[in-house]
């Protein structure tokens, strides 16, 4: 209890004035109380009426959303008007009439119109209900024609997605829809109405909040039969934001220009930011056909392709890295003091593990191998024995810190982060312990090992900067309708390495090897003017034994390439992957050095007018050993058409264009009957 | 501490006039949010469940003795104050006003338990001051140091409804304290600069366009203007007794902005007409006089303030509420005490009773 002075003193006053405060809400409430007489009382006859006759309307003016632009500031989606059809429930007379009227005039299934009526039921009577979008210009002056038979609708202007550059980055920009009726019942979607577009992936999607606008809206008044008479009051719309994104649009069209008609992806990004310059996924499908009422056969061939359009390959697609891997392998090997740039092993073409054999995919062997030469070379045996030695644990945890494994946060809903198996993931995946024999293929990027290509573009950036994972990103700013900058992205860091600067060194060196010396997998990647490194790697899709004939196109080995320019100070990444392109040498480094050629060409370093061909030629036209390079490697692991000698055989396929290089290996497995046992040879 | 007679002394009289509101309130919710698109839980529900975590604190807060509520409250006060620089600082922006601040688990509003926090701090002050023939113009100068520097840090939220309110909450203290006329002719003289400058410098436009279309509501017939005309129909509407229960044409066919939150009055109004609306602003009266009995039967300084301030509180936000809904009063986002949808609301109330009752239940305890 409190001290005795708390005690109210007698002549306080207090009593008194609690009497006043008393009097004063009094006061208070009677002027409450008579405010209610004067309008429940007096006024009522009047308000009565003017709710009854409640002929306000409330007509929504959709706001444009905003643009994208591409980092220079061009543009990659902006709007065009498109006109469609609601009504207006509460000045409907008769629905049913007016539902077959409209299907009549609009040449529109009834049942959809009525669908899209019961959508809308439970909002305000008085609110517009979007029932038909995208009519021609046709329909629409027909409709005001037939105004008196339609009390009730409104034909309504609003601005629809223009895309300038058609299915260009169309994966990455993503397409809209009309809000399904989950998405309506969340909380994400609360301030929007049944019709309204949102995006549906990609950035459409991820930065649907800014994107779209804030809807302006007229207040009119009707008449008894719901004819607009005058307008009372009008608040304007307010377009939505623009978002810059990261992309340089030369880029991705020379990225997907070399990806061609080939499936697989494609992912270049700045080494000193993140920032993605290109993303490319391919088959790529046409935004336009989602706006509107798509064609049911359109759907079905994006649906039934084994090439899967709609799929975000360079996001989700979770491929084993196969070969590329083996730069994790090596670091990890020199990190942990296993070798170094001196350590070489004997490759005889397979190494013995149990009563397993391991094949490298040269058969015949490769001799001597040093780090350097492993790198260029691509030998198997060399990194099976490094792995055998690191556990599947050390490559793990070498992996990791590159952010292998896990999601990099990128910004679009739903990015894989592949796996990089433990010894502890397989026990919690599997229920089963690790074997040793399944740390082998680990080394070589196979086995439970799956990355995607955003992620393999960061661990190759990672390289190339010596140590610094930026977060990849694809949106630079975002800037509102009067230009004020609302968000600028600056380049963030999500984590260090932390590695001897040597090991970086020797790692470089032997990819700068395999695009530019002789043997070197990844030769049709070089460019003259600017030093490229990179490392191919195929990817098995399924263990093949003893095929004969063609590969069926499905069965076929994924081709991949990682890169980086210029060597000595770099600038950019880039990761390609084409399915069942076969081999990374052939089919996934010419599009990477085709990119990588446009980033230079864009900052002038590498004169543009150069005639199409030219590059090509150039090369096959250079050295003896360059097109060799590319010769085995766009054939079939079959131990005839591997290196020197045997290019010879070759030098025709390997001198043309890649594109029909690629057509090629299958008949020369085909010729090369039994080649890999095991199906381990991978490269 | 746990004596038989708080027991028996407990105010039944209180809490029972104060579920009978919020009873009316839960009704009302029902029929207003009828004709919302059903987003998870209904309104209704929701308040329900707020109403019994409500009620939860409302009990906690009458069962510790409030004498304690002394030694806390500068501490309270400092905390709450440091949580609103925090929220300028780094709240959360939404609609253009920041007010929200994540605390890792949950967001809270500090604004909100302001009110209640400088109803203890008032209280806190002056129950160790004494007071002879009112207080001079020297002696307000403290006690409007601890009042304005939460109002401004809250009107620069920009939050004006709740400045407001604070300061009516504590202005109200101030005049049970006694003020001297002379002191009150200066404090008036000297606000009508303060406005200007508060016209010119602290209020936000969206604010003066609130001012400016209470004065004149056709100026902006579909923003708030709108909000004034629609909710004058439809209390008008209901006239005597009222369109019945769920038939409020106003609020089903929602013309009638926040008609759960904000506006629920005026849905009542339109659905209960003129009777209905006697009855709620009986109750109101009846708990706001009950609550300065409190006031005046408590034995003890800080009880009185306590009390008088929580019921300083809770009247403001109905003369506030009530004057917007039937246009005497301009748009400010204040909800109706025990009535309007909402858990931040429905908690302050339900701590404002649970001091009310404590101190209701403590008055034989000397």
């Amino acid at each position: 209890m409190k001290p005795l002075n708390n005690i109210l003193p007698e002549d306080d006053g207090g009593g008194r004035r609690i009497i006043g405060l008393s009097l004063g809400a009094c006061v208070m409430f009677f002027l409450l109380l008579s405010r209610l007489w004067y309008l429940q009382v007096i006024s009522a006859e009047d308000l009565i009426d003017q709710s009854e006759n409640n002929r306000l309307r409330f007509v929504p003016v959709a706001a444009p959303r905003g643009a994208i632009l591409d980092r220079n500031g061009k543009v990659l989606v902006s709007n065009t008007p498109s006109f469609s059809v609601a009504v207006i429930p509460q000045d409907v007379k008769n629905k049913e009439q007016l539902i077959d009227n409209l299907a009549h005039y609009l040449n529109l299934d009834r049942t959809e119109i009525e669908t899209k009526w019961n959508k809308g039921q439970g909002r305000a009577k008085y609110y517009p209900l979007v029932v038909a979008s995208g009519i021609t210009r046709d329909q629409m002056e027909f409709l005001e024609e037939n105004r008196l038979a339609l009390s009730g609708v409104n034909i309504e202007m609003k601005p629809i997605r223009a895309y300038t550059n058609g299915s260009l980055a169309s994966h990455l920009l993503g397409y809209l829809g009309e809000a399904s009726e989950d998405e309506l019942n969340s909380e994400r979607y609360r301030d929007y109405n049944a019709g309204d577009y949102v995006g549906k992936s990609g950035i459409e999607r991820a930065w649907e909040s800014y994107l779209h606008g804030t809807d302006g809206g007229r207040q009119i008044e009707v008449d008894a039969r719901g004819r607009f008479l005058r307008t009372v009051a009008e608040t304007g719309s307010s377009v939505g934001n623009t978002v810059m994104l990261t992309i340089d649009l030369e880029m991705q069209k020379a990225a997907e220009k070399a990806l061609g008609d080939q499936a697989g992806a494609a992912v270049a990004m700045d080494v000193n930011t993140g920032e993605i310059l290109a993303f490319v996924s391919s088959p790529d499908f046409d935004p336009a056909n989602f706006t509107g009422r798509m064609p049911p056969e359109v759907w079905k061939k994006y649906l039934e392709d084994e090439r899967h359009p709609l799929e975000n390959k360079a996001l989700k697609g979770m491929y084993p890295p196969g070969s590329t891997f083996k730069i994790i392998t090596a670091i990890a090997g020199l990190e942990e003091g296993l070798i170094d740039e001196h350590t070489t092993i004997q490759c005889t073409g397979s190494y013995k593990f149990g009563n397993a054999t391991f094949r490298c995919w040269d058969h015949k062997g490769h001799g001597e191998v040093n780090l350097k030469k492993s790198i260029r070379e691509s030998c198997d045996v060399y990194y099976y024995k490094l792995a055998e030695r690191l556990g599947v644990d050390r490559i793990a945890k070498y992996a990791k810190l590159f952010g292998l494994g896990a999601p990099l946060g990128i910004g679009l809903e739903n990015e894989k982060g592949g796996v990089i198996p433990t010894q502890e993931w397989k026990l919690k995946r599997f229920g089963k312990k690790w074997y040793s024999g399944e740390t082998l293929p680990v080394g070589i990027g196979q086995g439970y090992v799956l990355t995607t290509p955003v992620q393999l573009a960061s661990m190759i950036a990672t390289v190339a900067n010596e140590g610094t994972i930026f977060r990849p990103h694809l949106v630079r700013r975002v800037v509102d309708s009067d230009g004020k900058v609302l968000q600028d992205f600056a380049p963030q860091v999500l984590g260090k390495t932390g590695l001897k600067p040597a090991t970086y060194r020797f790692v470089k060196e032997g990819l700068l090897a395999v695009v530019n010396e002789a043997h070197g997998t990844g030769g049709s990647a070089r460019l003259w003017e600017v030093k490229v490194a990179g490392k191919t790697g195929s990817s098995q899709v399924v263990k093949l034994r003893d095929s004969k004939g063609a590969v069926p196109y499905r069965f076929r080995d994924h081709a991949l390439f990682v890169s980086f320019a210029p060597f000595e100070k770099p600038e950019i990444a880039v990761a390609v992957i084409v399915e069942h392109g076969e081999h990374g040498g052939s089919a996934a480094a010419p599009v990477a050095g085709k990119i990588l050629r446009s980033y230079f060409e864009g900052k002038g370093v590498i004169k543009k007018p150069v005639p199409k061909a030219a590059p090509t030629e150039e090369e096959g036209g250079e050295g003896v050993a360059e097109p060799d390079d590319a010769a085995p490697a766009t054939t079939k692991p079959a131990p005839a058409t591997t290196k020197p000698a045997p290019a010879t055989t070759k030098p025709a396929p390997a001198t043309t264009k890649p594109a029909p290089a690629t057509t090629k290996p299958a008949p020369a497995a085909g010729s090369a009957p039994g080649s890999d046992k095991r199906g381990r040879d991978v490269r | 501490m746990f004596d038989r007679r708080l027991f028996t002394n407990f105010d039944w009289t209180l809490l029972g006039v104060v579920l009978l509101i919020t009873a009316f309130g839960v009704i009302n919710i029902y029929s207003a949010s009828s004709s919302y698109r059903d987003i998870g839980t209904p309104y209704y529900l929701k308040q329900l469940y707020w109403i019994v975590a409500g009620l939860g604190l409302c009990l906690t807060v009458c069962s510790l003795d409030y004498h304690m509520l002394e030694d806390f409250a500068y501490w309270l006060y400092g905390g709450v104050l440091i949580l609103l620089v925090l929220v300028l600082v780094a709240g959360k922006t939404t609609m253009g006003a920041t007010r929200w601040i994540s605390l890792g688990f949950f967001n809270m509003q500090p604004s909100e338990p302001m009110k209640i926090v400088i109803i203890m701090t008032f209280a806190r002050f002056f129950s160790r001051y004494p007071v002879f023939k009112g207080l001079t113009l020297k002696e307000l100068v403290q006690p409007l140091l601890l009042l304005g520097i939460p109002a401004v840090l809250i009107m620069k939220q920009p939050d004006l409804g709740t400045a407001i309110l604070v300061s009516l909450i504590a202005g109200t203290m101030l005049l049970f304290v006694g003020v001297r006329w002379s002191a009150l002719g200066t404090i008036f003289a000297a606000a009508v600069p303060t406005v200007v400058i508060a016209w010119r410098f602290l209020l936000h436009d969206y604010q003066k366009k609130r001012i400016y279309n209470f004065l004149n509501p056709d100026l902006d017939p579909l923003g708030s203007g709108y909000h004034i005309i629609q909710s004058k129909i439809a209390v008008g509407s209901g006239a005597t007794f009222g369109k019945g229960f769920m038939q409020g044409t106003q609020s089903q066919l929602r013309f009638l902005p926040e008609q759960h939150t904000d506006f629920a009055f005026s849905v009542f109004s339109e659905e209960w007409g003129f009777v209905g609306c006697l009855l709620m602003l009986t109750l109101y009266l009846f708990l706001i006089l009950w609550g300065l009995g409190i006031a005046k039967r408590c034995n003890d300084r800080f009880g009185s303030l306590l009390a008088v301030g929580v019921t300083a509180m809770l009247f403001w936000h109905i003369a506030i509420n009530m004057g917007m809904v039937i246009g005497l009063m301009p748009v400010v986002g204040v909800p109706l005490p025990f009535f309007s949808y909402g858990g931040t609301s429905m908690v302050t109330s339900m701590v404002g009773v649970g001091i009310l009752l404590n101190i209701s239940m403590r008055r034989f305890m000397f």
